[in-house]
């Protein structure tokens, strides 16, 4: 049994707080995963016919497609059970409300308004669960024009300026990778959460939470939003140039697609940079002997940088540059990161047994605490994985309902 | 407004000693209704030379970068490594709720300030502590600034175009990271603290944080030891090498559009053709196409490029409002590549309330700023009022709550501790 294997080692911070996850792709199962992963129960519901999305997207363990073999879905689903329920079989209801009953948090991320459809909204779960706490986490909010119109990360990066601001001055905007937003909205997320927790604590009043994705995401351009509205300022992609430092940039070195980033802020890190480089003749040139030279002749600047760092590895020039007190940073790749001795120092990939994947790494979360560090005990759940245990344990149906009820197809 | 009470953490007090790589862990928690004190090093905190500036006044009392992150907040300013000045933190500590810090790993402990240290005097107290790489570990020590910590979480290879060298997102993110990730992990000890009695240290990685937004691409090597690098504008399918457009040149910008297929796309295909179609600049392939049976992880290069001239011509007919307008409303998956100025004219913000109008008598003039980052039915969250002049509640704090006495504060001002 699954169960057995749940042993309590430390502390968790959410221990006894129960969680009822409708909720798919990135943001909605990532703020539950903060809390998963400190001892919360979470009962995440899916269906045969509507499984969470990310199942079904790549990569799959073995490059073998497979609803419970996706790489990606894994990541934000430890330490959660997994149960699948027909939401649209008449005696389903029962069973949600039983769900609801017993949560203490709600989250869903349908499209704005479905929810309600079904009779879930957040007036019908305070008639099943006066104190719960709901959130509805969207990629625009549940109001305003454009809530029900769908969009995945890409789209959503766009919308709140990110890709805008990614690439270099004479080139058109490029993509940021993946689903940057997502990863934005789940800090929010999860503190919202907490504070309607510690809320209700000390009043008993639940909560409803509106959690818009753009909204989260455009907190972290914030003094740029402010910029336009004091200066009619409108910012736009500068490659890896930064104000404040020269050089600032990312140059190549010994081998494939291998780079190392460099930053020189102070006067003091200019001359531990000449040192590191052992003071060739080109450096003492007028061009490069202040800050703001240095930012005229950037260009220049880091032509005469590449033609040193391509004959070096990105790793001694990182060692070289950070012994000398110089910022710098190998640029890691998909491989590079599993090698990273800081990363590994901090254990921030651990290995997890699954059923069908078997072992597979995934990531913790990305802090410590120091008398309830997180935990990641259990891999993410197969569909309908836990299903006997939920129906029955959690939710006290007895087996002879359990059997007559799987049988009508309701757990499907 | 409500009282200070009826605020989700209103009963709860930081000490927030943060630069610019832990702004927003503090920003939260005083959005959230917790009493927040930045404590400033006397003259200021050095963040506020950063920019841009009001009317590019470049002035410590002028900072939009400053303005942005430290709404809600109250200022004291305190010099903690005078020993005067450490001995009222550790008054200020003893009552205090959180001390949010991201010095470099072991300045706090130099000072005798670190958590144990805190922990002594008050076992409630949760100390978050922000850093490039974390507290421990063989990188601990290094310099850490954005480029670096996007660098080594993965996330600057993965950006621009495959021909030149990664590049990061013009504004600086890691240290939005950190500060969020700080935010909702102190808030998880805070729940702890409230249940138990017992308060802890919590030590967040900037690195960690970066490494997460890399998506699914480290599982990628894991499952299937495939690279992924920069792709531009497109994505490519790692089965199949295609290269799938993500972001499209339209008559005056670029929009986000992904051509797709199966359940989910078909749809807004389908609407998007009619469209085309209504304006009489249909497409018999377009028409044809079976979109349900269109596989992403299958489709050649040949036969995708059938879809994406004729849908790429029509987008460089419009303009980028004409079409996200028509797009909003046909529900299709198609959003624009906005700028700061578009976001801030974006009628589905300004709809939604979300925007906030705070008073800055000293400019004359009121400043926007984001609003509430999530919409709550019971209680209130910030913006509240302006971010702080320097030291603007030295007198609130040091004589109405602390009881130091005029004189007293006069010979801490000569000794420069506060």
């Amino acid at each position: 049994m699954r169960e057995a294997r749940r042993k309590e080692v430390v502390k968790q911070a959410f221990e006894g707080i129960k969680i009822a996850e409708f909720a798919w792709l990135a943001a909605g199962p990532f703020i539950i995963k903060y809390f998963s992963d400190h001892g919360a129960t979470v009962i995440k519901i899916e269906s045969s016919t509507r499984p969470d999305t990310l199942r079904q997207t790549p990569p799959f363990q073995e490059n073998k497609p497979g609803i419970n073999r996706s790489g990606w879905f894994a990541k934000y689903n430890t330490n959660k059970y997994g149960i699948s329920l027909n939401l649209s079989h008449p005696k389903a209801r029962p069973i949600v409300e039983n769900l609801v009953r017993w949560a203490d948090i709600v989250i869903e991320s349908f499209t704005p308004g479905v929810i309600k459809r079904w009779n879930l909204g957040y007036e019908e779960m305070v008639k099943i669960n006066p104190d719960i706490i709901m959130m509805s986490t969207s990629a625009q909010g549940q109001t305003g024009p454009r809530a029900q119109q769908p969009s995945y990360g890409v789209q959503l990066t766009s919308l709140a300026g990110f890709v805008h601001l990614t690439n270099w001055p004479d080139r058109g905007p490029a993509m940021v990778y993946g689903a940057y937003t997502d990863f934005i909205a789940p800090y929010f997320g999860t503190a919202a959460l907490v504070a309607a927790l510690d809320y209700r604590r000390r009043t008993g009043k639940g909560q409803y939470i509106d959690l818009s994705q753009y909204e989260c995401a455009v907190h972290f351009l914030a003094p740029l939003i402010l910029d336009y509205g004091v200066n009619q300022r409108v910012h736009h992609r500068m490659g890896n140039r930064s104000p404040y430092a020269a050089p600032h940039g990312v140059y190549r070195c010994l081998g494939e697609d291998s780079w190392c980033a460099i930053a020189v802020f102070t006067d003091e890190e200019w001359e531990a940079f000449c040192r590191v480089l052992s003071n060739p003749v080109w450096m003492k040139d007028q061009k490069f002997q202040t800050f703001s030279a240095r930012k005229k002749n950037e260009d220049e600047l880091d032509q005469s940088i590449e033609e040193w760092t391509k004959k070096l590895s990105a790793e001694e020039v990182m060692r070289w540059m950070q012994e000398a007190g110089v910022p710098a940073g190998v640029v890691r790749n998909n491989e590079g990161v599993y090698g990273d001795p800081q990363l590994n120092a901090r254990q921030h990939f651990w290995k997890l047994e699954h059923p069908e994947m078997g072992l597979h790494s995934v990531e913790s979360l990305p802090f410590k605490l120091s008398k309830t560090p997180s935990e990641l005990k259990q891999a993410a759940p197969c569909l309908g994985q836990d299903n006997y245990y939920v129906y029955t344990e959690i939710l006290g149906l007895s087996d002879e309902e359990f059997i007559q009820l799987s049988g009508e197809g309701v757990f499907n | 407004m409500e009282s200070k009470q009826d605020l989700m953490l209103g009963p709860f007090l930081a000490l927030d000693l943060t630069d610019e790589k832990g702004f927003l862990c503090g920003k939260i928690l005083t959005d959230l209704g917790a009493e927040v004190i930045k404590i400033e090093k006397p003259g200021g905190d050095p963040s506020r030379q950063i920019g841009p500036f009001y009317k590019d006044i470049s002035h410590p009392e002028k900072s939009l970068y400053w303005f942005a992150f430290n709404t809600g907040k109250k200022s004291i300013t305190l010099d903690i490594e005078k020993s005067e000045g450490r001995n009222i933190f550790l008054e200020m500590a003893e009552k205090a709720d959180f001390v949010i810090e991201s010095f470099y790993p072991g300045y706090m402990e130099q000072l005798n300030l670190g958590y144990s240290t805190l922990s002594r005097i008050n076992p409630r107290i949760i100390m978050t502590s922000i850093s490039p790489f974390g507290q421990d570990g063989p990188y601990k020590n290094f310099k850490g600034p954005d480029l670096m910590v996007w660098a080594l979480g993965g996330m600057l290879n993965i950006c621009g175009d495959s021909d030149r060298a990664p590049v990061r997102i013009s504004f600086p993110q890691s240290y939005m990271h950190a500060g969020a990730a700080a935010a909702a992990s102190t808030l998880i000890a805070h729940y702890y603290r409230e249940t138990t009695g017992e308060g802890q240290h919590v030590d967040v990685s900037a690195q960690q944080c970066v490494e997460w937004t890399t998506a699914e691409i480290a599982q990628i090597w894991e499952m299937n030891r495939l690279k992924v690098g920069r792709t531009g504008q497109l994505r490519v399918r790692p089965t199949t090498g295609a290269k799938l457009r993500e972001i499209w040149p339209c008559k005056d910008g670029f929009i986000s559009f992904r051509v797709m297929g199966g359940k989910a796309g078909a749809g807004f295909m389908k609407t998007l053709v009619e469209w085309m179609d209504c304006e009489g600049v249909g497409d018999d392939y377009l028409r044809q196409r079976k979109w349900e049976e269109l596989d992403l992880g299958k489709v050649t290069q040949e036969e995708y490029d059938l879809a994406e001239k004729p849908i790429g011509q029509f987008f460089l007919a419009h303009t980028k409002a004409e079409l996200c307008e028509e797009a909003a409303r046909r529900r299709i998956q198609l959003l624009p590549v906005n700028t700061n100025e578009d976001i801030l004219k974006d009628p589905h913000l300004s709809i939604r309330n979300f925007w906030r109008e705070l008073e800055h008598p000293e400019l004359g003039t009121t400043i926007t700023y984001p609003g509430p980052f999530a919409k709550f039915s019971q209680a209130s969250c910030g913006p509240w009022h302006r971010a702080p002049l320097i030291g603007e509640h030295n007198e609130e704090i040091y004589q109405k709550r602390l009881g130091l006495s005029r004189e007293k504060l006069i010979s801490l001002k000569q000794n420069g501790v506060i």
